[in-house]
C-alpha cells in the first residue's frame, strides 16, 4: 500500500516535471513545423473514422433510449435540446477523449518506447539534436489541438445521428431539429466544453510521451508503456472533467 | 598507411582517472586515455566491463562521477546543453543497433542531423551533394529511397556510418561495429572504418569483441579490465604478451 502510494507520488512528480519541461521549451526554436503538421494529420486522420462512428452510434442510441420516456411524459419536443446539451457539454468531449486516450495515447507511448529501446532517441541526442523538441513538443501540441477538433466533429456527427432518429421516428426535419438544438445551447455550454477538450488533448499527449520517453525494460516495456499510457490518460480525462465541471459551475451556474 | 598521426599536437580526447558507477556497480575505476587526430583506437574488454559506458561518457550521454574528460579541448562535464550539442555535431556515434530512424527513408535519415545544424548546409543542391557523397563513401548510393526495414544488418551499419560521416565529424565512436554480422560483412565494415580514417582523417574509438576488426581497423589497442586500462599497445605487441588476462582475448 505504502509502496503503491510512493509510486503514485513519484509518477505524479515526474509527469509534472516532464510537463514543465514542455512549457519551458515549447516557445523556443527550433520549431519543428513539418513534424508537427505530420503528427496533426496522423492524429486527426487515424482517429476520425473511430470518433465519427462512435459519435454517430452514441447520438442514435441516446435518442432511441430516451425517446419512450420522453413520450410518456409528453416531452418529446425537448429531445433536441436535451440531447444537444448532453452531447456538447459532456458526452462528446469525454467520449472522444477516451477514444483518443486509447488510440493516440497508446500509439505515441508505444512509438516512443520502441524508439527508446532501439536507441533512436539516443541517436538524435548524440547528433546534437534535441529529441524532446522533435518528438515530444510536436506530439503534445498536435494532440492539444487535434482532440478539440475531433470533439467538434464528434458532436456534429452525434447530433446528426440523433436528428436522423427524430426524422425517421417523429418526422422532425433536420432544420427544425438543429434550430431547436441551437435555441437551447448557450455560450456557457460551448466554452467550457471546448476549453476542457484542450486539457484532455494535452493530458493524452503528455502522458503518452512521458511513458514512451522514459520507458525501460526493453521490448517488454513497450507493451507495458502503451497500456500504462491508456490507463493513466483515461484516468486523467475523468479527473480533468470533474474539475472542469466544478469550475464551470462557479462561472455559469450549471 | 598514407597518413600521419601527429603526436606532438594536443590529443582530441583526453581522459584522466575516469570513474563511473551505477549504484554499487563500479564500472570505470580510474580509466585513462589519450587519442590523437587521425588515430584509430580499439577498446576490448569483457561484456559489462564498461566499454560502451566509456564512449557514452565521452559524448555526454552518461554523466561521469569523477575524473577529467576533455574532448576537442573542451571539458565535457562543464558544457551547457547548447555547447554540448555544438560539440556533438563534431563527434559521430555509431550505435551497436545502428539506431536508424524507422519511420524515415535512408535519405531522410541522413538529412535529419544536417537540417538541424543549418550551418553545415549551403543550399538544397549542396545538401543533395553531401548525401550522395556520404552514401557513395559507404557504397550504398542505390539505397537512398529504402526504409530501414528493407536493409540487411550490414547495410544498416553502413547507412549509420554514412549518417555519421555526413556531419563531417572529427571523431567517430563505434560501438561494436561488427556485432551480429557474418565474417565477410564484418571484414568489409572493418576495412570501411580504416578507409574512413584515411579519407577523412578522423580519430576513432572502436569498441569491439571482434579480434579481426581490432587487427584491421586499429592503430592502437586498450584492454579494459576491472574498470582500468589493463594493457595498451598495438595489436601485434598485445598478441605476443604472455599475460593471462591479455592472452584470453587473443584465443
Amino acid at each position: 500500500m505504502i509502496k503503491s502510494l510512493k509510486q503514485f507520488f513519484l509518477i505524479t512528480g515526474q509527469l509534472s516535471e516532464f510537463a514543465g519541461r514542455y512549457f519551458r521549451e515549447v516557445f523556443f526554436p527550433p520549431y519543428e513545423f513539418k513534424e508537427f503538421l505530420k503528427q496533426c494529420f496522423y492524429i486527426g486522420n487515424k482517429s476520425f473514422a473511430l470518433v465519427g462512428t462512435t459519435g454517430l452510434i452514441m447520438g442514435i442510441v441516446l435518442t432511441l433510449q430516451t425517446r419512450p420516456t420522453l413520450i410518456e411524459f409528453g416531452a418529446v419536443s425537448w429531445m433536441p435540446s436535451m440531447v444537444g446539451i448532453a452531447i456538447v457539454r459532456e458526452i462528446g468531449p469525454v467520449l472522444t477523449a477516451l477514444i483518443c486516450a486509447g488510440k493516440i495515447g497508446s500509439g505515441i507511448g508505444a512509438e516512443l518506447a520502441s524508439m527508446k529501446v532501439t536507441e533512436q532517441i539516443d541517436a538524435m541526442e548524440v547528433s546534437g539534436t534535441n529529441p524532446f523538441n522533435y518528438l515530444v513538443i510536436t506530439r503534445v501540441t498536435a494532440t492539444t489541438i487535434m482532440v478539440p477538433t475531433l470533439v467538434v466533429v464528434a458532436d456534429i456527427i452525434s447530433l446528426s445521428g440523433s436528428a436522423l432518429v427524430e426524422y425517421l421516428k417523429g418526422g422532425v426535419t433536420f432544420q427544425l431539429y438543429f434550430s431547436n438544438v441551437f435555441e437551447y445551447l448557450e455560450f456557457g455550454d460551448l466554452l467550457p466544453s471546448v476549453i476542457k477538450s484542450f486539457f484532455f488533448g494535452f493530458a493524452i499527449g503528455i502522458v503518452g510521451c512521458y511513458k514512451g520517453y522514459t520507458s525501460t525494460k526493453g521490448t517488454e516495456g513497450v507493451g507495458r508503456t502503451a497500456n500504462e499510457a491508456v490507463v493513466i490518460s483515461s484516468m486523467l480525462v475523468f479527473i480533468l472533467d470533474f474539475i472542469a465541471v466544478l469550475v464551470s459551475d462557479i462561472f455559469y451556474e450549471l | 598507411m598514407d597518413y600521419k598521426i601527429d603526436y606532438s599536437e594536443p590529443p582530441v580526447i583526453e581522459i584522466e582517472n575516469l570513474h563511473k558507477a551505477f549504484s554499487l556497480n563500479k564500472v570505470l575505476r580510474g580509466f585513462n586515455l589519450k587519442l590523437w587526430q587521425g588515430e584509430n583506437l580499439a577498446v576490448m574488454g569483457k561484456s559489462g566491463s564498461g566499454k560502451s559506458v566509456l564512449i557514452k561518457c565521452i559524448i555526454g550521454l552518461v554523466q561521469i562521477d569523477q575524473g577529467k574528460l576533455r574532448v576537442l579541448n573542451q571539458d565535457v562535464t562543464a558544457l551547457d546543453r547548447k555547447e554540448l550539442d555544438q560539440l556533438r555535431a563534431l563527434i559521430g556515434f555509431q550505435f551497436q543497433s545502428s539506431a536508424l530512424y524507422d519511420s524515415m527513408t535512408v535519405r531522410e535519415n541522413l538529412e535529419f542531423p544536417l537540417r538541424r545544424h543549418k550551418n553545415k548546409i549551403k543550399n538544397e543542391a549542396g545538401l543533395n551533394a553531401m548525401i550522395t557523397e556520404a552514401l557513395e563513401a559507404v557504397g550504398l548510393l542505390h539505397a537512398m529511397d529504402y526504409i530501414p526495414s528493407e536493409l540487411s544488418g550490414g547495410m544498416k551499419k553502413r547507412i549509420a556510418l554514412a549518417r555519421t560521416l555526413i556531419m563531417q565529424p572529427k571523431i567517430i565512436l563505434y560501438d561494436e561495429p561488427t556485432s551480429g554480422l557474418d565474417p565477410v560483412t564484418a571484414k568489409e565494415i572493418s576495412l570501411l572504418i580504416t578507409e574512413v580514417q584515411q579519407r577523412f582523417h578522423t580519430a576513432s574509438i572502436i569498441i569491439t569483441h571482434d579480434l579481426a576488426c581490432a587487427r584491421i581497423a586499429s592503430d592502437r589497442m586498450i584492454i579494459l579490465h576491472e574498470g582500468v586500462n589493463y594493457a595498451e599497445s598495438t595489436y601485434d605487441k598485445l598478441a605476443e604478451m604472455e599475460d593471462t588476462i591479455v592472452k584470453a582475448f587473443f584465443v
